[in-house]
């Protein structure tokens, strides 16, 4: 009960609050990060696109959206992505830590938030983003499924990855195509409305792929969730 | 710890990997370029290995602390898994890693007949520390070179990595900090043109270096294992060596079991005085500076309660006084703080007195190009952290301390301090203070120990003033 506890980035204790809580429900202070460490991350509040959250000055759709949307092929593949911060220095350490060094427990630490997060969020099913098999073996875990097991969610596995055959074996036409690298599995999602997660949205082109192999197996509506919007 | 082991058979091996793992355990991520060969290896018996991670114990930093590891579902051996996040930033070791270790014949170096160049001088004092040196390699034993700060503690090191070399020995050189580090490296290349030297601190690029001669930092020996027969442990005292049980371990794991062990310092722990006293650790001591003047003794000077001042947007009058005459005489100066947050909040008023004045601390990344401008005379003065509190050589420079009763100060970082002045043979004096506001025994103790460290040198005859 007494057992100290540490900020999970930065490891220095965390200043240890006796609520009665705490006295009764034990450890409630594991996998948090300290007061100094939150302070350093940006949360992306006020104006932003109604679609992948990106802030901005006015309401609305954001440019790089309204490119996806204007293009047949991609138009409402993405219903809403939510990110819970800005991709500042700070959390390009964190995330760095996260993801290559492979720190699996950092995750965790945005629990709390995530889980607000979601509660905007109507879905019926969450499904991972499949790594392909060498980035598993290296990287050790799926950060996606981490992500989703975060915010304590069953995955379903919907999605799987195109075998990556050898560049040069490929045509142009093929390469051109390169990009579609997921497929359907047996998994019956039809009729349901699909939540993904990825750590970072960058061009949101991995959310759309995933997307839209998804929505043409008779997903309705995609979200995704994410924890940095760059 | 237990290596897993098939037995030998002969085959030809890859002298390559041989070097590469000599004095080495990897994880199977750390061996890429070896991938195709590892497994032949490995199953004729010329590789073995340890687990990664066992009992709460990771084998490769040594860590202990429960809340240093984490569990993962992994999809390597498809359990959930621990890991170790002391050291996950050399990559990730897991209970299901492996540590691989070289087991097959023994790598031996060309002999150097005179692997030493340098034509510098010792002073007699620095001779008979460097004999003990030799000694201790010769034997393999444990030395602690006890030596005031500017005594000239790297050239007393030469004699005895010559030895080690010439005789076909592997050589540690260990500092807790990069900064020494990159201080150290062309020194040692210099003194050793013939010797391979890997350099290696975080993100250097000789990690795949192996180097007969290794220059590191005490986080890079994480790596190694059962390696060195000489080990010499640069500022023992110094942060994060002291205090830290997984450096002392890397450093422990890292020598090999019949090996030499020198530790240097200026300011040994009250643990190694006790060691020295009692007889049980053999030390080399040097009470003077190499310019055989002795070591100016700090003045202890009462400021108020300063950091009332500092609210009221104040400098403590003691020590405005003091700057105002470093600024007029042009004399460079380092005034530490004992925390960040307060150099930050004091900076504006110390600016007040010169604009140019600026602060550094241990994450400022321009702090190399700060110190140098301080070198250059660009700027009159910096307001720092403990982070300068060694290594750090100017000529004329003079010290203060600020809050010296602030538990960070303590006696080994005072000396440290004060031993920033007077180094240069051209001015081997200046002045350094300490200002408070009530005084502690730290401090009191740090100004005994350079007095009694200035006698002792007067006792024998080592002081020409």
């Amino acid at each position: 009960m007494w057992n100290k506890s540490y900020c999970l980035y930065c490891e220095l204790p965390l200043e240890e609050e006796t609520t009665w809580k705490s006295l009764f429900l034990g450890d409630e202070k594991k996998n948090e990060f300290c007061t100094e460490c939150l302070m350093k991350l940006q949360a992306i509040e006020g104006k932003r696109c109604k679609i992948c959250s990106r802030p901005q000055d006015e309401e609305g759709i954001c440019r790089d959206c309204q490119r996806w949307e204007e293009d047949p092929a991609w138009q409402g593949v993405l219903s809403r992505n939510l990110s819970l911060y800005t991709y500042n220095e700070f959390l390009k350490e964190l995330m760095a830590r996260y993801k290559y060094r492979g720190d699996y427990i950092l995750i965790f630490g945005f629990k709390k938030q995530l889980k607000k997060i979601l509660a905007e969020v109507t879905f019926d099913l969450a499904v991972p983003i499949p790594l392909s098999k060498e980035r598993l073996f290296e990287r050790g875990f799926n950060q996606s499924e981490a992500g989703l097991a975060a915010m304590d969610l069953r995955p379903i596995y919907a999605l799987k990855r195109k075998h990556s055959e050898k560049q040069s074996k490929k045509s142009r036409e093929e390469r051109i195509h390169l990009e579609e690298v997921f497929l359907p599995t047996e998994e019956d999602i039809s009729g349901k409305n699909i939540l993904l997660f990825d750590d970072i949205y960058t061009t949101g082109s991995t959310l759309r792929h995933a997307g839209r192999v998804l929505k043409e197996s008779g997903a309705l509506q995609i979200s995704s969730i994410t924890i940095a919007r760059s | 710890m237990k290596i897993h082991l098939k037995p030998l058979i002969p085959f030809s091996f890859s002298t390559e990997l041989q070097i590469y793992l000599t004095g080495r355990a990897l994880p199977y991520d750390e061996l890429t370029d070896f991938h195709p060969i590892l497994e032949k290896h490995i199953t004729s018996g010329y590789v073995g290995w340890m687990d990664g991670l066992s009992q709460g114990t990771c084998h490769r930093c040594g860590n202990t602390e429960s809340h240093l590891f984490g569990e993962m579902p992994c999809s390597r051996c498809g359990k959930t898994c621990t890991y170790c996040r002391k050291c996950i930033m050399m990559g990730r070791v897991n209970a299901c890693s492996r540590l691989h270790v070289w087991t097959g014949p023994h790598l031996e170096y060309l002999l150097k007949e005179e692997p030493l160049k340098w034509s510098g001088k010792l002073s007699p004092q620095q001779a008979e520390a460097s004999r003990k040196a030799i000694e201790a390699v010769k034997t393999h034993s444990i030395l602690l070179i006890w030596a005031v700060c500017g005594a000239g503690k790297t050239e007393i090191l030469f004699e005895a990595i010559a030895e080690a070399i010439h005789t076909g020995k592997r050589v540690c050189l260990a500092a807790p900090r990069t900064d020494v580090v990159l201080e150290l490296g062309p020194r040692l290349k210099a003194a050793f043109p013939g010797i391979e030297i890997a350099v290696l601190y975080g993100g250097s690029e000789d990690r795949h270096h192996h180097g007969q001669l290794v220059i590191s930092t005490t986080h890079q020996l994480y790596r190694y294992r059962d390696a060195f027969d000489l080990m010499i442990i640069d500022e023992v005292d110094a942060f994060p060596f002291s205090g830290d049980p997984s450096l002392e371990y890397a450093a422990q794991k890292s020598r090999r079991e019949t090996s030499s062990l020198i530790y240097l310092t200026a300011t040994p722990s009250s643990e190694f005085k006790a060691r020295v006293k009692k007889g049980v650790l053999d030390a080399a001591i040097i009470p003077a500076r190499y310019h055989r003047h002795s070591i100016p003794v700090p003045e202890l000077s009462w400021c108020g309660n300063w950091e009332k001042s500092f609210a009221k947007k104040t400098i403590p009058k003691a020590v405005s006084k003091w700057l105002a005459e470093r600024l007029q005489f042009s004399t460079p100066f380092l005034l530490f703080f004992p925390n960040i947050k307060i150099m930050e909040e004091a900076l504006p008023l110390f600016q007040r007195l010169h604009p140019d004045i600026q602060y550094v601390h241990a994450e400022d990344p321009n702090r190399k190009e700060k110190v140098q401008s301080l070198r250059e005379n660009k700027v009159p003065g910096l307001l720092t952290t403990t982070i300068l509190e060694r290594g750090v050589t100017i000529p004329r420079l003079e010290a203060a301390v600020l809050g010296t009763e602030k538990p960070i100060f303590t006696e080994s970082a005072l000396v440290q301090i004060a031993g920033r002045v007077g180094r240069s043979a051209d001015h081997p004096t200046g002045n350094i203070s300490f200002f408070h506001y009530g005084k502690t025994e730290e401090m009191l103790d740090a100004v005994s120990h350079i007095k009694q460290m200035n006698a002792e040198a007067k006792r024998r005859d080592l002081i020409v003033e």
